[in-house]
C-alpha cells in the first residue's frame, strides 16, 4: 500500500527524492529546540477554533437589546458583536469551550514566541545563515501581539472597548500626523465609524493570519532549508550535524508535542475560565472598571504608560509629542528596534561574517547574554510597573510610592542585570576552567602513580 | 564454519566489488527487538482517547447536562492527551531510535549556480543602452502607480480634517441629564461624590458628550483666570474622558479624613492619571499631560443644570492641534 501511494505521488509530483531526504531530515536533540514548534501548533490550535467562532460572530456596532439566557444581562442594550458572544458563550453548544480555548491558544502563542525567542537570542542561534529566520520570527511576534489585540478589541466589552480607546489616544499621539492616522483608522473621532469594525475584524481575521502564516511558511523553510542548530558535542561540528531523523525518531515525538500542546489548550479552555465578558459588560464611551488589565503580552505597554511622568512637549502651543507616544510608540519601538537590529549590531561589533551551525551556551558569550539580559530586564520592569494597582489592592503598597520605586528601577535596573550577569558568565565559565585543571591534574597524578 | 564462509565471501566482495547492486534490501532503519508492554500500553492509550472523543459527543448531545464547558473540555482534552501519551510511547520505546550524522549545507555549494543567474541577468540586458534613463522611468512608473493605488484609501477617514476632534455636543443652554435621562439638578448634587451626565438629546457615545459633576466646598476653588462664574455653588462639570488616552474617568477619589488625607481628584482607571477639580483639572499624578477640559455651568430657574457654553478645550487625548484649537459648540 505505502509501495501504490509513493508511486502515485512520485508518478504526478516527482517528489520521491524529496520526500526520502524529508524522512530522514536530522534534528539535533534539545529540548529548548522544541519551543518554537509549542508556538506553531497554538497557532494552528488558533486557526481551527477561530474559524469556528466566526461561523457565530457578528462584527457588527448596530445596537440591539438583550433577551438570551443570561439573567444579568436581560433588557441592556448592547452592540450586536458583544450580543454575538455572549450567545457564543451561553447560547452555541461547545461555544464557550472553543472560545475560551481561542483565547488559552493566543496567550500560549505569545508565550512560546517569547520563550523561543530567548532561546535562540541567548545562544546565538540567530547569526548568519540563520539571520533572515531570526527577522521573519521577530516580525512574527510584532504581528502576533497586534494580532491577540484585535481579537479580544472585537468583542466590544467593557475591557476591549477601553483598550480601543487606550489605542485610539495612542495612534493620535504619533507626533504632527497622529491626528490624521487616527482619523484614517476610525473614520473619524473616537469611537469612530460602524465600517471601523469591519477593519478590524477582516485584520483580525484573514489579513494578520495570512500574513502569519505566510511568515512563519517562509521561516520553516529556512530553518529546512539551513537545518537546525545544535549545541556542541560528540562529533559535532560546524560542518556536521548528529541528530535524530525525522522518520522514524522525530515525527511521533513532534506529533506528540502537536497533542499534548492542543490538550492543554482544550483542558484549559474547558476547565480555567478566561475573560469572562459577561461579567464587564458592553463598552460604552462613558464608562471604564477598575483594576482593568490586558492580556499578558499587552502588560508591558500599560507598565510603560503608566510609568511616564505626565507632560506633553509644546511646542509654542503646538502639541509635538503627546504623552502616549513615549510608552505607545517609543517604547516597543525601541524593543523591536533593539531586536530587528541586533544581528547586524553584533556583526558589525565582532567582525564575525561567518556561517555558525553550532550553538553558543549563554556563558560563552558574556556581552551578547548581558545585552539581551539587560534588555529582558528593562522589559521586565516595566511589565511590573504595569500591575502596580493590583499590588496596590492586593498588598496595601501605595500605587504613587510603586509608581516612583519602578521609575528608578527602569533608570537602574538594566545596567545592573548587565553587570550581574555579564560577571556570572565569566564565574561560570572560569568555574569549569577549575574544573577542568583539577580533573586533568588528577588524571596525571593518577597516570604518575 | 558456515559463518566463516559467509564472512569471508562478503569480505571479498567488499574488496573486490563487482560493481552490481547488492540484491538482498538492506534495511535503511536499523530493526529493533519487539516491546510488547508498550505496545500494550499504547493500545490502552488509544483506547482512552476513543472513549474520551465519544465522551465529548455525548456530553454535548446531552442537553440538561450542567457544566458543559467543563465536560466538554475534559473529555476532548483526555482524549488529545491520551493520543499525545500514545505518541510519545511510540517515539521513545516503539521506533527504532537513531542518531545519526550528516552534513550542514556549506558556504559555497552553489556557487556555480549563483555565478550562472548572475550571467543570465546580466547577458539578458545587451540591447539595453539607455539604462540610467529607463530605471528612472520604472521608478518613476512603479511610483505613481502605487500612489494611485493607495490614493482611495483616504476614503477610509477624513484624513485632513481635524473637525472631528474638535467637535462637541455642548452649547449654550443645554442641559445636564444623568444616566436615566432625567435633567441633573443643581440642589441633588452632594459633596463627596460624583455624577456622570450627559448632554440632552445628544449622542452619548461621542467622546465629547460625558462629563463628570462634582460639587466641592465654593471656599476651596482656584478656579484659572476667566472662569469666574463655572462653578455656581461650588458645582463642577468635567470632560470624563482622560487627556492621556482616552479612558472614562471612573474614580473619585474623596478623603474620609480631609485633615490627613489629600484633596478630591478624579482619577483615570487606566493609567491612574489624577486631576484636581478645584484646580481647573489640572493634572496632579499620573502620565496625563494637559488639564481635563472643564464645562462651564449654569443653574436655570427650575433648578436644573445647564451647560454656560462649550468645554475649555478639545476633550480626548492629546494631539498636534489640541492646544492651538478651540472646543466648537454642538
Amino acid at each position: 500500500m505505502i509501495r501504490a501511494a509513493v508511486r502515485f505521488l512520485d508518478e504526478r509530483s516527482g517528489t520521491a527524492p524529496l520526500l526520502r531526504k524529508g524522512l530522514r531530515y536530522l534534528f539535533p536533540d534539545h529540548w529548548s529546540f522544541l519551543l518554537g514548534e509549542v508556538a506553531l501548533y497554538c497557532f494552528v490550535v488558533l486557526v481551527v477554533t477561530g474559524v469556528y467562532l466566526t461561523f457565530f460572530f457578528d462584527p457588527s456596532t448596530a445596537t440591539t437589546v438583550y433577551h438570551g439566557p443570561y439573567r444579568p444581562l436581560q433588557g441592556v442594550r448592547m452592540s450586536e458583536a458583544y450580543r454575538s458572544v455572549v450567545d457564543i458563550s451561553f447560547s452555541v453548544k461547545a461555544g464557550l469551550l472553543i472560545r475560551q480555548t481561542h483565547h488559552w491558544a493566543a496567550d500560549v502563542f505569545v508565550v512560546a514566541i517569547v520563550l523561543h525567542l530567548f532561546r535562540v537570542f541567548f545562544t546565538g542561534a540567530y547569526r548568519k545563515p540563520r539571520d533572515l529566520t531570526y527577522l521573519i520570527g521577530v516580525a512574527m511576534l510584532a504581528l502576533a501581539l497586534l494580532e491577540g489585540y484585535l481579537g479580544y478589541s472585537l468583542v466590544d466589552d467593557l475591557l476591549s472597548g477601553m483598550g480601543l480607546a487606550i489605542g485610539y489616544g495612542v495612534a493620535l499621539s504619533v507626533p504632527l500626523v497622529g491626528a490624521n492616522l487616527a482619523s484614517l483608522l476610525w473614520g473619524g473621532a473616537f469611537p469612530g465609524t460602524p465600517a471601523f469594525w469591519s477593519r478590524m475584524y477582516i485584520a483580525h481575521v484573514l489579513l494578520l493570519p495570512l500574513a502569519i502564516g505566510g511568515l512563519l511558511a517562509a521561516h520553516l523553510f529556512l530553518v529546512a532549508a539551513r537545518h537546525h542548530t545544535q549545541f556542541r558535542g560528540p562529533g559535532r561540528s560546524e560542518r556536521r550535524l548528529v541528530g535524530t531523523p525525522a522518520f522514524p525518531g522525530q515525527a511521533p515525538r513532534s506529533l506528540g508535542l502537536a497533542f499534548g500542546v492542543a490538550a492543554v489548550l482544550v483542558l484549559l479552555g474547558g476547565l480555567v475560565q478566561i475573560n469572562p465578558i459577561w461579567l464587564w459588560g458592553p463598552y460604552h464611551v462613558a464608562y471604564a472598571t477598575n483594576g482593568a488589565q490586558p492580556d499578558w503580552y499587552l502588560g508591558w505597554l500599560i507598565g510603560a504608560l503608566r510609568l511616564m511622568p505626565g507632560f506633553d512637549v509644546v511646542v509654542g502651543n503646538h502639541t509635538l509629542v503627546p504623552n502616549p507616544f513615549w510608552g505607545g510608540v517609543l517604547f516597543p519601538g525601541v524593543v523591536f528596534g533593539f531586536l530587528f537590529l541586533w544581528p547586524a549590531i553584533e556583526r558589525r561589533i565582532t567582525r564575525d561574517h561567518g556561517f555558525h551551525n553550532l550553538l553558543d551556551r549563554p556563558r560563552d558569550n558574556p556581552w551578547r547574554t548581558a545585552t539581551g539580559a539587560a534588555m529582558a530586564g528593562f522589559v521586565l520592569i516595566v511589565f511590573f510597573a504595569g500591575s502596580a494597582d493590583r499590588v496596590d489592592v492586593l498588598f496595601g503598597v501605595g500605587y504613587a510610592t510603586q509608581i516612583w520605586v519602578y521609575r528608578a528601577l527602569v533608570l537602574i535596573g538594566p545596567p545592573l542585570v548587565f553587570l550581574v550577569t555579564w560577571r556570572a558568565c565569566r564565574e561560570l565559565v572560569a568555574g569549569e576552567q577549575v574544573e577542568r585543571a583539577r580533573r586533568a591534574g588528577e588524571a596525571d597524578a593518577r597516570a604518575r602513580v | 564454519m558456515r559463518w566463516l564462509k559467509d564472512l569471508l565471501f562478503a569480505g571479498l566482495l567488499f574488496v573486490l566489488g563487482d560493481g552490481k547492486p547488492v540484491e538482498a534490501v538492506e534495511p535503511i532503519v536499523p530493526p529493533g527487538p519487539p516491546d510488547r508492554r508498550a505496545e500494550r500500553i499504547v493500545l490502552a492509550l488509544l483506547g482512552l482517547a476513543s472513549a474520551g472523543a465519544i465522551g465529548f459527543v455525548v456530553a454535548y448531545a446531552v442537553d440538561p447536562l450542567p457544566h458543559r464547558t467543563q465536560y466538554l473540555g475534559l473529555a476532548l482534552g483526555v482524549s488529545l492527551a491520551s493520543i499525545a501519551a500514545a505518541l510519545l510511547i511510540v517515539g521513545r520505546r516503539l521506533v527504532v531510535t537513531e542518531e545519526l550524522a550528516g552534513p550542514y549545507p556549506g558556504r559555497e555549494d552553489h556557487a556555480e549556480d549563483r555565478s550562472a543567474v548572475e550571467r543570465i541577468v546580466a547577458d539578458s540586458g545587451s540591447r539595453f543602452t539607455r539604462r540610467g534613463l529607463l530605471k528612472a522611468g520604472a521608478a518613476a512608473a512603479g511610483g505613481a502607480l502605487g500612489l494611485a493605488l493607495l490614493a482611495p484609501l483616504t476614503a477610509l477617514g477624513p484624513v485632513f480634517s481635524t473637525t472631528p476632534f474638535t467637535a462637541t455636543p455642548w452649547r449654550r443652554g443645554r442641559r445636564l441629564v444623568g444616566e436615566d435621562g432625567a435633567p441633573l439638578r443643581a440642589a441633588d448634587i452632594e459633596q463627596g461624590t460624583f455624577y456622570t451626565a450627559f448632554p440632552e438629546g445628544a449622542d452619548r457615545e461621542a467622546m465629547a458628550a460625558p462629563v463628570i459633576v462634582v460639587r466641592l466646598d465654593p471656599s476651596q476653588l482656584h478656579l484659572p483666570p476667566g472662569r469666574a462664574g463655572w462653578a455656581p455653588g461650588g458645582i463642577l462639570a468635567y470632560s470624563k474622558i482622560c487627556t492621556h488616552a482616552g479612558c472614562a474617568i471612573a474614580l473619585y477619589r474623596k478623603p474620609t479624613f480631609a485633615a490627613r488625607e489629600p484633596r478630591p481628584a478624579f482619577v483615570c482607571p487606566c493609567h491612574y492619571s489624577t486631576f484636581d477639580p478645584a484646580t481647573g483639572g489640572t493634572v496632579i499624578f499620573g502620565p496625563a499631560g494637559r488639564p481635563l477640559p472643564q464645562l462651564p455651568v449654569t443653574v436655570d430657574r427650575s433648578g436644573v443644570l445647564r451647560a454656560a457654553g462649550t468645554f475649555s478645550g478639545p476633550v480626548g487625548p492629546s494631539w498636534w492641534g489640541v492646544r492651538s484649537r478651540k472646543a466648537q459648540s454642538g
